[in-house]
């Protein structure tokens, strides 16, 4: 390719300084000639078929556009600017790849999720459900709403205590606070199936003690609080992360004040520090429980899998919305239509939640961020 | 900081009688829930490490007939499968991942840069199972329909890609590109972060120098971000390996090594075979699952640490 191109370039005495000079060659013309150029070289690749095919458009007309600008800034510009132009090329292209299929993960959810994103959906359970009946996941939509609730209980004020403690109260060089912080990172690591046989194994010795017998749970030791304790498992270091960080942004000079004022300390965290990062807390806590609401490997182990509702996460199995999504689709019955469209519309449903609970963060964090602050 | 862990000294003695009565008992409560919630982060990872050994340990004292197979036997193959799904992520995400960051960070218009930052973000918390039935339902058709013959009949001399291609999609490769899809977003991110922070005189050093926006950056911004990259590429491998829905809903499983990325015939991972393997289980299986479950935690425990270790000693003094 360098033959070619060196061929092509007449006045190679020039220094590369010089060359640069030249950039006002490659016009707004030249470059749009070039992206036009690239699709049309795209749209040839479908003659021969006569159909339209949007995967080898896309990769043909990729490859050309990285070529051609390539090629045309080495003719009319130097050697530098044609990398440049080709690392331009390849960055944006690389981004157009990647929006691929991440819209169409979006985009498939909704067009197949829509089917039965209907009331139905989300009054029925599916109990007695068979064949073409239609069926629903309110059972699903309330046990993940139990689950993630229970989990948030335990995770939130078990996180930023301990963030509190590791920013407010231990000195950063103690051996007991960099054995914590050591072993947050490593919570962060754990893969979320361990956590959830962590539960199971956790909730089986629960069962062997006669004295905790109302804790532990009925059929095969799985209940939503099982389910709980793995999530809180992952969602405690991303909450104290989270907090940490925020707590440690608090200018200094604010806690002095206070202590100045004769307040003390717990009343200057609670009313002078917290109040302060509450805008990034809340917008951790909510991206935290973002994440936790999808997780499906955890609750598959420990929270099993329900024809119906219940409300009670001490005792039986439940359903949430993530396993409910998993077993409708892979095991969808006898006309497998119904049940996979019931996993659509499940999963439509996960990731509306998830959009929201990120909207929510979004708006908290720009309502409640105080004034004054860098 | 000094002064948050002694408060004022002075204030205290000169006129204690201010000060004491008000400030003991709440912060004592206070301090010992604070140290409390500190002192159960040490307790939960030891009862997880203590309750997985206890569970995982009856695996290795069963009688030999108990089992079909030893443990190294059931493991191995899972733990190949584990790590070869993973490593194809990586392979195909990382450079992407670093193509995207940088034109987040430096290539698009700044308003739609943040805009972008956060639809990444988005993306990230997608929950798997959502990505794994799109795996199977979209992207596995497409993939048998089109790349996988074609791979069968022009790089067959390749040991990854011979016969006989798999028409249903469940392959090594569909699942390992569907877990580069998902851990794009992470690589993605944390590579954002480092190349936003490239000390912004680097960068107007090396413009001024005459240098064009691409030579800039493999002068001010790679090298700078290089420990952010591979820490971000190391947390997409844990991620990808202890991932579990995704690969559990695409990929055909057999018992074996497999090298060849376009068959029906593929080693499963630890954790996607819990996870098809656990609800199902019984009595001395159930300890086996867990056992396999530790020899994934100790995996990714090691490559966190590795990505840990990478990322303290990257950052030095640059800003």
């Amino acid at each position: 390719m360098t033959l070619m191109t060196d061929a092509l370039e007449p006045t190679r005495f020039d220094s590369d300084d010089d060359d640069a000079m030249r950039g006002g060659v490659y016009t707004r013309a030249v470059s749009v000639a070039v992206r036009l150029g690239a699709i049309g070289l795209g749209a040839l690749t479908w003659l021969p078929g006569g159909s339209v095919n949007w995967a080898r458009w896309i990769v043909v007309s990729l490859l050309a556009y990285m070529l051609l600008t390539y090629v045309v800034a080495r003719r009319v510009e130097s050697k530098r600017q044609a990398t440049d132009r080709l690392a331009t090329a390849m960055v944006t292209s690389a981004f157009l790849v990647v929006l691929l299929p991440l819209v169409s993960v979006v985009w498939t959810v909704v067009e197949r999720g829509s089917n039965r994103f209907d009331s139905t959906f989300y009054t029925e359970t599916m109990r007695g459900v068979f064949g073409e009946i239609e069926g629903g996941g309110y059972h699903a939509v309330v046990g993940t709403l139990v689950v993630t609730a229970l989990t948030a209980l335990m995770s939130v004020p078990f996180g930023l205590f301990t963030a509190i403690y590791l920013v407010e109260y231990s000195s950063k060089s103690s051996r007991f606070s960099r054995a914590v912080q050591a072993l947050v990172d490593v919570m962060t690591g754990i893969p979320s199936i361990v956590a959830g046989l962590f539960a199971y194994a956790f909730f089986v010795f629960l069962d062997g003690i006669p004295v905790l017998t109302a804790l532990s749970t009925g059929v095969g030791h799985r209940s939503g609080l099982a389910g709980a304790v793995a999530l809180t498992l992952l969602m405690t270091p991303v909450v104290i992360r989270a907090s940490e960080e925020m707590l440690r942004l608090v200018p200094n000079e604010l806690r002095e004040a206070s202590y100045a004022l004769g307040v003390p300390k717990w009343k200057t965290i609670v009313k002078v520090v917290l109040p302060t990062a509450i805008a990034g807390i809340l917008t951790g806590v909510v991206l935290a429980v973002a994440r936790v609401i999808g997780e499906t490997a955890p609750l598959l182990v420990t929270v099993g899998l329900a024809q119906d509702t219940n409300w009670n996460p001490f005792e039986g199995r439940m359903t949430t919305l993530s396993v409910y999504t998993y077993y409708q689709y892979v095991q969808p019955g006898v006309p497998p239509q119904v049940g996979q469209d019931r996993a659509w519309a499940a999963a439509l449903s996960l990731v509306i939640i998830v959009g929201i609970l990120f909207t929510i963060a979004r708006v908290l964090s720009t309502i409640l961020k105080p004034k004054g602050l860098k | 900081m000094t002064i948050t862990e002694n408060p004022p000294p002075q204030a205290a003695e000169a006129d204690s009688s201010f000060t004491q009565p008000i400030s003991r008992l709440g912060d004592r409560v206070f301090g010992g829930l604070s140290f409390g919630a500190a002192a159960l982060i040490l307790v939960t990872l030891a009862a997880v490490a203590i309750f997985l050994i206890t569970e995982g340990l009856p695996t290795f004292t069963a009688d030999e007939g108990e089992f079909d197979r030893s443990f190294l036997a059931y493991v191995g193959p899972l733990v190949f499968g584990t790590t070869y799904a993973a490593a194809i992520a990586l392979l195909l995400a990382t450079p992407v991942a670093v193509a995207v960051a940088l034109y987040i960070s430096h290539y698009a218009p700044r308003r739609l840069a943040k805009t972008l930052g956060y639809f990444v973000d988005l993306l990230a918390a997608i929950p798997s199972v959502v990505y794994g039935i799109w795996g199977i339902a979209v992207l596995a058709p497409i993939l048998s329909d089109s790349l996988y013959p074609w791979l069968e009949d022009n790089a067959a001399f390749l040991p990854f890609f011979g016969p006989t291609a798999s028409t249903s999609g469940r392959t090594m490769m569909t699942a390992g590109i569907v877990l580069a899809v998902m851990v794009l977003p992470i690589i993605t991110a944390i590579s954002r972060e480092v190349f936003l922070q490239t000390p912004r005189l680097h960068e107007e050093a090396s413009l001024a120098l005459g240098a064009t926006r691409w030579e800039m950056i493999r002068q001010a911004v790679l090298p700078f971000g290089r420990s952010g990259v591979i820490s971000g590429a190391m947390l997409g491998l844990g991620r990808a390996l202890g991932e579990t829905m995704a690969v559990a809903i695409i990929l055909a499983p057999a018992n074996g090594y497999f090298w060849n990325v376009i068959t029906n015939q593929n080693s499963n991972t630890i954790a996607s075979n819990i996870a098809l393997s656990f609800p199902e289980s019984s009595g001395l299986e159930v300890n086996r699952l867990i056992a396999t479950g530790l020899v994934l935690f100790a995996i990714t425990f090691g490559v966190n640490a590795m990505a840990r270790k990478i990322s303290s000693t990257g950052f030095s003094g640059a800003d």
